[in-house]
C-alpha cells in the first residue's frame, strides 16, 4: 500500500508540472501516423511519394548523406523495384575518380553511390542560404524534439509574423520553430509537384509524405524493429508464465510464500 | 560453510578438485544457505549481475564496429545503425541497457537503504557497492561521449570543465584530461580506452561484492541474524535461482518496450546532432540518471563548492555504517526512520526533476532545499534517530515472529502480490 502511495505522489509530481510546462507551449499540429504504436508500418506509397517530394523539393538545399540509392529497395523502405532503384539512380550525376589517366570524372549513379550533396561544402551552402545552413536530412526525424510531429508543423507553420514583430530579409515567421524564425522560407504549395500516382499534391499531403520518408531514413529498420520487439515480448511474457509456475511448484516444498 | 566437507564423486572430479577446488566453488553457489523470507526487491542484484553482463557484451559488438574519432565516430555509429546486421538492435540494447542499469541500481541501492543492509557485519560489501556506482557512473558518462552528438560533446565540455574548479592547478588538469585546449579527438580516443577498461575493473569489483556477501550471507527483510543453514535457510539452487529468473524475465519484458518501441525517449535529440563546437545547445542536460547530482551541483552559487557538493553527496553514502547509529537494521522495526526512508526517496527524485530544468527561479530554490535535506537525513536525522527513536519488537527468527506472524509487515508484503 505504502509503495503505491508512493507511486501516486510521484506519478502526480512529475505530471503537473509537465501539464503546465506544455500549456505554456504551442501545440504541435497531429496527424495519423501509420508507423506509430506496436505494429505500426510505413505506408508504402506514402514513403514513394515522400522520396519525390524530398527529390523534387528538398534536395535542392538539404543533403542526406547516410542514404545511398539502395536503400530505395530495401524490405521495410519504400521498396521500390530493383528497375526502379537503379533507373532512380542513373538520373543523378557523381563524382568518381581518379582514373586510369588520374581525372575525376562523372558518371550516372549506381545502386550503391550515397545521395550526392548539394553543396560542394558547409560555407557554399551558408553562402546560399543566407548565413543558414541546411541541416542535413538524414537523422532529422531523431535530432528534434517533437520527432515526426515537429517536422509536419514547421512545414505547415508559415504564418504572417503577429503584429510588433519585424522579421529581417530573408528571415521567415513559423508558428511551430523554436523562437519563431527560421530562415528556410515556405515551400510546400498546393500542387507543387504532381504525384506519379495521382495522389492530389495538397500542402498537408506533401507533408505528411516527405516526413514519412524522414521518419524511415532516420530508423531504416523501424518495421523489423517493432516487429521483433512483437515477438520477443510474446516469447518473454509465455515464459515468464511458465517461470513463474515452475517457482510456485519448487517453493510449494517450503511452508514460507513466494 | 557446507563446501568444507563437499568431496567430488567421481575420480577426475576429486584429483581436480584437490588443484583447483572449482567444484566445490560451484558447490558453495549452489548450496548457499539464503533466507527463505527475501522478497522481491533481492532479485535486483541477479538483474544488475545481467545488465553488466548484457553490457559488456553488445559494447564489444559495437566496438567492432565503431570507429574512435572525431571525424568519423557520429558516422560510424550511424553506419551500425543502418548496415551491420541487427546493429540497430545491438546499440539500442547498449544505450537502453544504461538506463536499465541505473533503474536497477537505484532499486538495488534503495532496498538496501531500507533493510539496513549495509550495517554491521556487511560494510566492505555496501562500500564495495559505492564503488562499483561511482564507476558505472564514469563509464555511462563517457559512453555518452562515444556517438560524439551534440550532447556528447557539450556535456563532456561541462562536466571535465569542473575540474578547472581546483583551485591552482584546476586548468592543467582540466588541459590535461582534454589531451588540448578543448574537448576535441584526444579526449574521445581517451574516453572510449576508460569506457572500454571500466567495465572489466567493475566485473572485478562485482565478484569481490558477491564474495564480500558470501562471508556474513543475505541480510533479510525483518533484518535479524539468522542461523545458516537453518529452517530460516533455503538452499540457493533451485529457490533463490528460480525466483531471480521470474524476477529478471520480468525486467526484460520492460527493457524490451524500451529498446523495441520507444528506443530514444531516454535519450536526448540533440545527441542525433554531429558533435559542432561552434554551436552551444540551448540546455544542455546529462542523462537522467546522473539529474540528482547535477540539481546538487547547480544548487551551490560557488563553482568549487558546488562540485565539493555533489562528490559529497556521493562519497557520504561510503560514510552511512557509521552515520547510522540505530542497532537495529530492518526499518519494518523502524517506525520513524521508515518515513524519513520515504521523504528521502521523494527528495531525491525533486532533485532529479529540478535537475532536468533550468536553474533558475522556483527551480534553483526547490533544488537547495532538496540538497539541503539530502545532506540533512545523513548528517543529523539519521545519526539522531539511532538514539531518539522507539522501535519495535524484533522477532526470535524467521520462522517464529515475535507477534504471530505480523512481523514481515514490510512494503515488500504488498508489492509480493502485485509481483
Amino acid at each position: 500500500m505504502r509503495a503505491f502511495k508512493i507511486l501516486l505522489i510521484t506519478f502526480i509530481f512529475f505530471t503537473v508540472p509537465l501539464q503546465i510546462n506544455s500549456a505554456e507551449k504551442v501545440e504541435l499540429l497531429k496527424t495519423d501516423w501509420s508507423f506509430k504504436g506496436p505494429l505500426g508500418k510505413f505506408d508504402r506509397s506514402s514513403l514513394q511519394r515522400g522520396y519525390q517530394v524530398y527529390t523534387e523539393v528538398c534536395a535542392a538545399c538539404h543533403s542526406m548523406k547516410y542514404l545511398s540509392y539502395r536503400n530505395l529497395m530495401e524490405k521495410g523502405g519504400p521498396e521500390f523495384s530493383e528497375a526502379q532503384a537503379k533507373s532512380i539512380a542513373a538520373s543523378f550525376e557523381v563524382t568518381d575518380g581518379p582514373n586510369a589517366d588520374g581525372e575525376m570524372f562523372s558518371r550516372p549513379a549506381r545502386l550503391s553511390d550515397k545521395f550526392p550533396m548539394p553543396y560542394p561544402n558547409e560555407k557554399a551552402a551558408q553562402a546560399a542560404n543566407g548565413g543558414a545552413y541546411p541541416p542535413d536530412m538524414s537523422v532529422l526525424a531523431k535530432a528534434r524534439k517533437g520527432g515526426v510531429d515537429y517536422l509536419y508543423s514547421v512545414l505547415l507553420g508559415y504564418t504572417e509574423p503577429p503584429a510588433g514583430i519585424t522579421l529581417d530579409e530573408g528571415v521567415y515567421y513559423n508558428k511551430f520553430m523554436y523562437g519563431n524564425k527560421i530562415k528556410m522560407p515556405k515551400v510546400l504549395e498546393d500542387d507543387l509537384i504532381e504525384y506519379g500516382d495521382g495522389t492530389l499534391a495538397t500542402e498537408e499531403q506533401m507533408a505528411k509524405d516527405v516526413v514519412t520518408f524522414l521518419m524511415w531514413s532516420a530508423e531504416p529498420h523501424l518495421e523489423a524493429r517493432h516487429k521483433m520487439g512483437f515477438r520477443a515480448i510474446i516469447y518473454l511474457t509465455i515464459l515468464t508464465i511458465l517461470v513463474y509456475f515452475s517457482m510456485k511448484k519448487i517453493w510449494s516444498r517450503v511452508e514460507s510464500e513466494v | 560453510m557446507s563446501d568444507h566437507n563437499y568431496t567430488p564423486k567421481s575420480k577426475f572430479g576429486k584429483w581436480f578438485n584437490d588443484r583447483l577446488p572449482l567444484l566445490s566453488l560451484a558447490n558453495h553457489l549452489t548450496d548457499y544457505p539464503t533466507p527463505k523470507n527475501l522478497n522481491y526487491w533481492w532479485t535486483f542484484g541477479g538483474i544488475l549481475t545481467f545488465c553488466l553482463i548484457t553490457q559488456i557484451v553488445t559494447g564489444l559488438t559495437l566496438a567492432m564496429h565503431y570507429i574512435a574519432h572525431a571525424d568519423m565516430a557520429f558516422d560510424s555509429v550511424e553506419h551500425i545503425m543502418r548496415d551491420v546486421n541487427y546493429g540497430w538492435l545491438i546499440r539500442y540494447i547498449h544505450s537502453n541497457g544504461a538506463s536499465m542499469f541505473f533503474l536497477a541500481v537505484y532499486i538495488h541501492i534503495f532496498r538496501s537503504l531500507f533493510y539496513g543492509s549495509y550495517k554491521a557485519p556487511r560494510e566492505i560489501i555496501w562500500i564495495l557497492g559505492i564503488i562499483i556506482y561511482l564507476l558505472m557512473m564514469a563509464a555511462a558518462f563517457m559512453g555518452y561521449v562515444l556517438p560524439w552528438g551534440q550532447m556528447s560533446f557539450w556535456g563532456a565540455t561541462v562536466i571535465t570543465n569542473l575540474f578547472s574548479a581546483i583551485p591552482l592547478v584546476g586548468e592543467g588538469i582540466v588541459t590535461w584530461l582534454w589531451g588540448g585546449y578543448s574537448v576535441d579527438n584526444p579526449t574521445l580516443t581517451r574516453f572510449f580506452t576508460l569506457h572500454y577498461l571500466i567495465p572489466f575493473l567493475i566485473l572485478g569489483l562485482v565478484v569481490l561484492h558477491i564474495w564480500a556477501l558470501h562471508v556474513p550471507g543475505n541480510n533479510n527483510p525483518v533484518g535479524i541474524d539468522i542461523k545458516k543453514p537453518s529452517k530460516d535457510t533455503v538452499p540457493f539452487h533451485p529457490y533463490i535461482v528460480i525466483k531471480d529468473t521470474f524476477a529478471l524475465l520480468m525486467f526484460m519484458i520492460i527493457f524490451a518496450f524500451f529498446v523495441f518501441y520507444s528506443p530514444n525517449v531516454l535519450g536526448h535529440a540533440d545527441n542525433y546532432i554531429e558533435a559542432n563546437p561552434m554551436v552551444t545547445p540551448a540546455h544542455i542536460v546529462p542523462e537522467w540518471y546522473l539529474l540528482p547530482f547535477y540539481a546538487i551541483l547547480r544548487s551551490v552559487p560557488d563553482k568549487l563548492l558546488g562540485v565539493i557538493a555533489m562528490l559529497s553527496a556521493i562519497l557520504i553514502l561510503a560514510a552511512l555504517p557509521w552515520l547510522d547509529t540505530s542497532k537495529i537494521r530492518s526499518a519494518v522495526f523502524r517506525p520513524l526512520y521508515r518515513q524519513f526512508y520515504w521523504i528521502l526517496v521523494l527528495d531525491v527524485l525533486v532533485l532529479g526533476y529540478v535537475g532536468a530544468m533550468p536553474a533558475e527561479g522556483l527551480y534553483l530554490l526547490i533544488a537547495r532545499v532538496a540538497t539541503a535535506y539530502y545532506f540533512a537525513h545523513f548528517l543529523i536525522i539519521l545519526p539522531l534517530l539511532g538514539f531518539k527513536e522507539k522501535t519495535l519488537p524484533l522477532p526470535f527468527s524467521i520462522s517464529d515472529p515475535v507477534l504471530g506472524g505480523s512481523a514481515n509487515l514490510s512494503m515488500a508484503k504488498s508489492d509480493k502480490k502485485e509481483g
